[in-house]
Order: C-alpha cells, then sequence, then structure tokens
C-alpha cells in the first residue's frame, strides 16, 4: 500500500528547481500504553495547576513563557508567539554541499523518502548527479510553521531529506574526557581485541525483531482472555573477580562457539 | 509512576537506565544518559499571573486529583476497555534484556545505513573499576567496529549499536527494519533513465555550492534565535518580566548535560576517599612531581591540566 505524501515542496539552488512530495521514511510500530485511574480502569484527565494556589488553570488561559534566569521569567503574548513563526515557503533550500561523509549519523534525527512531483528526469537525474561523486546538500525548509535543517543525499535511485540536529543539541564525544584510570594491561587488551576479532560478522539487520513487543502484545491478549500468566524466572549472575580470567575463558567459549558453527 | 509517552522535555541528573554490557562473559557496568540536549528552546507554560504551571492528573469520574500510586498503565484492547500491565510484569518479560546489553556481535561501524539511527546515549562507568569499561572501549575503537544488541529499557525494546569514540562508548539506538520503509513500501515510482545532460548540469550547479566541510553555522537553530532576541530584549524593557514566589514543584533538578556527563564519566557518586595510589597528600606536591605521577598512571589529557586537576584526577585514578 502506497504512502500518503505529507507536504509538497521544490529543491532550489542555482538555476535547478525541483518540485518534490515528502514522505516519512519510517513507521512507529512501538505499544503505546495510556495512564488510567487505577480504580476505575478509564483514562486519567490532564490538567494544569498553578501550584502556588492550588488551582486548576484552564488551557484557554494558559500562557507562555520563557525562563531566564534563576526565578524569573519572561512571558510572550499571542502576537508575539506568532511573529517568531518563520514565513511559510514551499522551498527546500540547498545552501551547500559537502562530501557525503561530512555530516555523521549523530546530527541525523528523522528520514523522509522524497518522489518526483511532476518532472519525473529532473528528479531521478538530481539523484545520479548526486550519487556520482558523492555529495549531501545542507538543506533548509519550513513545513507546518517549523523550520528544518536537512541533509539532502541519494539513497540508491532516490532522494532522502533526512532532518538534523540543531548545533547546539549534539554533544560530540570529543568534548568530554574519558574516564581516566592506570594504564590499560597489553595482555587483556590483546584479549579483548581476540574477543572482538571472533564476534565480527556482517550486519544484517533484519535478523533483529523486536520480541519484547511480541511478548507484551501476548501478555496483553492473555490478560484480556483472563488467563493466568507465568514468568520465566531470571537468572542469576556470578560475580567475576579477575578480568584476565574472564576474557581467557570468554574466548576459550567464543572460539567453541565458532568452531562447532 | 508510570511514563506517559513523549513527556521529558528536560534534563534529569538521573541515568535513563543502569545496567550491564556484558562481552564474552565480562561484565561493564554503565549508566545510560542522553547525548543530546533537548530539542530547540523551550517555553514553559504559566498561569495568568506568571506562575510556572505542573501538569497533574485526574480522576476521569469525580475531578479528584490522584497520587501516583493511583495511576496504572494501560492498553485499550477495545473502545474503552484496557488491560493493566504493571512495571513488575513488563520487566519480568524479558528479565535478562532489562538489565544487560549483551553484545554477541561487531560489525564494522561503516555498514549501519544511516537511516536506521535514532537517537545516541552516552555510556558511562557504573560502580568501582572503570578497567573493564576502557578496555572495551580502546580495543572497540581501534577496530572501527560496533557491538550490536537488543536490550528494555522503560517497558520497550531497542536494538543499539554501541561504538566507541574518544574512549568514551555511546550507544546509538537503531529502527527495527519493520519500522523502516522501503520506497516500494511508499510507493515510489520505478527509476527512470535520467537525461544525461541533465545530470552533469545539475553536477555543474553542485560543484558551485561545494565546500570541502559542513559549518555547524548551517545547522543553527534560527527560530530559537528570534525567540531568544525577542526575550532579551523584553527583559532589557523590564517588560511582562515575572518573578513567581513560588518554585514549580515539578521543575526538574535541571543542570548543564555537558556538566552531567562529564561528572558521570569520572565515576560520578559515591565520592571515593582518597586512595593510596603512590600515597598520602597530594596537595604539598609540585606540578611536576604531580604529572608524573599522572603518566605513570597514564591519566589522558594530562597535559593540559593544572596543578589541582592534576592532583583530582591522581585520586580519581585509584
Amino acid at each position: 500500500m502506497a504512502a500518503r505524501a505529507i507536504w509538497k515542496g521544490r529543491i532550489r539552488f542555482g538555476s535547478a528547481d525541483v518540485p518534490v512530495k515528502l514522505y516519512s521514511a519510517v513507521q512507529d510500530r512501538s505499544v503505546h500504553f495510556r495512564l488510567l485511574d487505577a480504580k476505575r480502569k478509564e483514562p486519567v484527565k490532564q490538567r494544569m495547576i498553578d501550584p502556588a494556589t492550588g488551582d486548576v488553570v484552564d488551557y484557554g488561559e494558559v500562557r507562555r513563557a520563557f525562563p531566564v534566569e534563576e526565578g524569573e521569567l519572561v512571558v510572550l503574548d499571542e502576537d508575539e508567539l506568532a511573529s517568531l513563526e518563520p514565513e511559510p515557503s514551499r522551498d527546500i533550500e540547498i545552501t551547500r554541499f559537502v562530501p557525503s561523509e561530512q555530516i555523521t549519523h549523530q546530527w541525523y534525527d528523522r528520514p523522509y523518502y522524497l518522489g518526483p512531483d511532476g518532472q519525473d528526469e529532473s528528479y531521478f537525474a538530481l539523484a545520479a548527479a548526486l550519487r556520482k561523486r558523492p555529495r549531501e546538500g545542507v538543506a533548509r525548509w519550513v513545513m507546518r510553521k517549523k523550520e528544518y535543517v536537512g541533509a539532502l543525499r541519494a539513497e540508491g535511485d532516490y532522494l532522502v531529506l533526512m532532518t538534523l540536529r540543531n548545533a547546539g543539541e549534539v554533544v560530540p564525544a570529543s568534548a568530554l574526557q574519558p574516564p581516566g584510570g592506570r594504564a590499560l594491561d597489553q595482555r587483556e587488551l590483546k584479549m579483548a581485541r581476540q574477543l572482538i576479532s571472533t564476534m565480527e560478522d556482517d550486519l544484517d539487520i533484519a535478523a533483529y525483531r523486536d520480541e519484547y513487543r511480541d511478548r507484551v502484545l501476548e501478555l496483553i491478549e492473555a490478560k484480556a482472555a483472563g488467563k493466568v500468566v507465568k514468568f520465566p524466572k531470571a537468572p542469576t549472575r556470578k560475580i567475576e573477580k579477575s578480568l584476565t580470567d574472564v576474557l581467557e575463558r570468554s574466548l576459550a567459549e567464543a572460539e567453541k562457539r565458532r568452531a562447532s558453527a | 509512576m508510570p511514563e506517559a509517552d513523549g513527556d521529558s522535555d528536560a534534563v534529569s541528573t538521573r541515568p535513563f537506565w543502569s545496567g550491564t554490557i556484558t562481552f564474552g562473559l565480562v561484565s561493564v557496568p554503565v549508566n545510560l544518559l542522553p547525548a543530546n540536549r533537548s530539542q530547540g528552546v523551550s517555553l514553559r507554560m504559566v498561569s495568568p499571573e506568571g506562575n510556572p504551571l505542573s501538569r497533574r492528573y485526574f480522576s476521569p469520574q469525580d475531578d479528584r486529583e490522584l497520587s501516583a500510586d493511583e495511576i496504572v498503565r494501560g492498553y485499550e484492547v477495545e473502545e474503552g476497555s484496557f488491560v493493566v500491565l504493571d512495571d513488575d510484569e513488563l520487566e519480568r518479560l524479558a528479565p535478562e534484556r532489562t538489565r544487560d546489553i549483551d553484545l554477541r556481535v561487531f560489525v564494522p561501524v561503516g555498514q549501519i545505513d544511516p537511516i536506521y539511527f535514532e537517537r545516541a546515549y552516552y555510556l558511562t562507568p557504573a560502580g568501582g573499576s572503570t578497567k573493564a569499561y576502557r578496555l572495551l572501549a580502546h580495543a572497540m575503537e581501534e577496530a572501527e567496529r560496533a557491538g550490536i544488541a537488543t536490550f528494555v529499557m522503560r517497558a520497550k525494546e531497542y536494538l543499539v549499536a554501541i561504538l566507541a569514540e574518544n574512549g568514551i562508548l555511546r550507544a546509538e539506538t537503531l529502527r527495527f527494519a519493520d519500522e523502516v520503509r522501503t520506497p516500494a513500501d511508499v510507493g515510489l515510482p520505478d527509476p527512470i533513465e535520467a537525461p544525461a545532460g541533465q545530470v552533469r548540469q545539475f553536477e555543474k550547479e553542485i560543484e558551485k555550492l561545494f565546500e570541502k566541510r559542513m559549518d555547524t553555522a548551517d545547522l543553527v537553530d534560527t527560530s530559537a534565535e528570534r525567540l531568544l532576541n525577542l526575550v532579551e530584549q523584553k527583559r532589557g524593557a523590564g517588560e511582562d518580566l515575572v518573578r513567581p514566589e513560588a518554585k514549580a514543584d515539578e521543575s526538574r533538578d535541571v543542570i548543564d548535560l555537558m556538566q552531567m556527563l562529564q561528572r558521570s564519566l569520572r565515576g560520578g557518586e559515591p565520592a571515593k576517599p582518597p586512595q593510596p595510589n603512590g600515597g598520602g597528600d597530594l596537595s604539598d606536591k609540585s606540578k611536576a612531581e604531580l604529572y608524573e605521577r599522572a603518566k605513570t598512571l597514564d591519566i589522558p589529557g594530562r597535559s593540559g591540566m593544572s596543578k589541582d586537576e592534576l592532583a583530582e584526577a591522581i585520586r580519581r585514578a585509584g
């Protein structure tokens, strides 16, 4: 079943102008719960209260404020909030192109497929041009009153627009100091390397299924049918003393497994 | 109390999850903390008088406010009919995966299709020794391998790639294969042969805008900037400035994420008593002496540390 486009726009840079439709590349499959009143088994009502008075404040009366410093807020009115909204536009403006490995996955937020919206030839020509080098475009657009920054990339024959996190959102590992301690034992390090190499494989992402979701749904079904549910027992874990011993035994086991595979 | 979906915008000082990475028979106790600050700049909801509001839950029947233990989590099996699940039941569905991230497969980092990456968390060493943590991080980073595993956090299973960078372990949650659509699922048309002239034309236009590096200036949140400008302007003019007396009781202990991560990477609490690593009072040692000791202990970043920082790092290395 074909998905519905959630937005339409035009990719623009230089003299290029490619009309596209935007589709979500992901679908949520998680099990959603509701908060219930324990006694009545009915969904709770959510209300905002003023903790100073204990009074409920109706949503129509709620105002927005920005905390500026300890205990101080600047209140913004409707007009001011409206004045902050970005200008509506259909343009996906590409400000620059970079080598495709330049934008690392830490910036990636949500992927969208772009499909042609007429002019199929220019759509597939742009995908082909991006794939050739390969390059990624840094894009900006406004969708449903919200501004987005994204990466325009070719994924096979098709175009993908990946929304990116904003500059301040990502804490890079290089900005943090790793845990310290005594120098690592070279023999242990060697064994750790070996252990990793016995477990090396190609990634087969389809081999991983959300089995827990299946179990949650089974549990729900059983409880709905009024069945008594038995749970597996949790295995207990031994506390290991010497890291060297544990690594040695891990290696021996891993090699045995590999030999029998 | 069970969490409502998507109700966490502030950074709490508590780890999201605490558990163990297992790697062969080696156990590495870790805390899991967010690697991203909350999105955008968030506005608070306030009363007409400017008091920050708290979200509360009320009984649907008599409009009485409910306490945390009067609220349960339910799944709607049919319209208006719910099956209640408690945290204990959900945890017992997969006890081992609720506790452990069991690494059984290591793959080349570059093999993970970027479309699968969802969210990043830092893993920081929990409990006594950092040795097993550092060993795993070092070996993985050197081999450029990511460990793949699944684990359960807050009643949801996550597929994760564990990566090591700068001696720090990071868990990147990945989407499951059935959560990612293919172009065929979406119904994109079959590709057609693009006219070579048009491809060349696009290539030329692309090269005109080409830069070797990405600039984080491209990623600036301009909406947030506009908001901050307006707020600053109003604050300077003393306009609509409120100082509510009551502190909203739901305002969590919000601190800088970077500080929190750094503290957690250092082993955080509990504070360890001074260790006999070379021993005694470090305060009377010269910087050169401290530096020598830091070198023996292989303390990273030692060359850029002040005397106090060196003393502190040596104490912690115990």
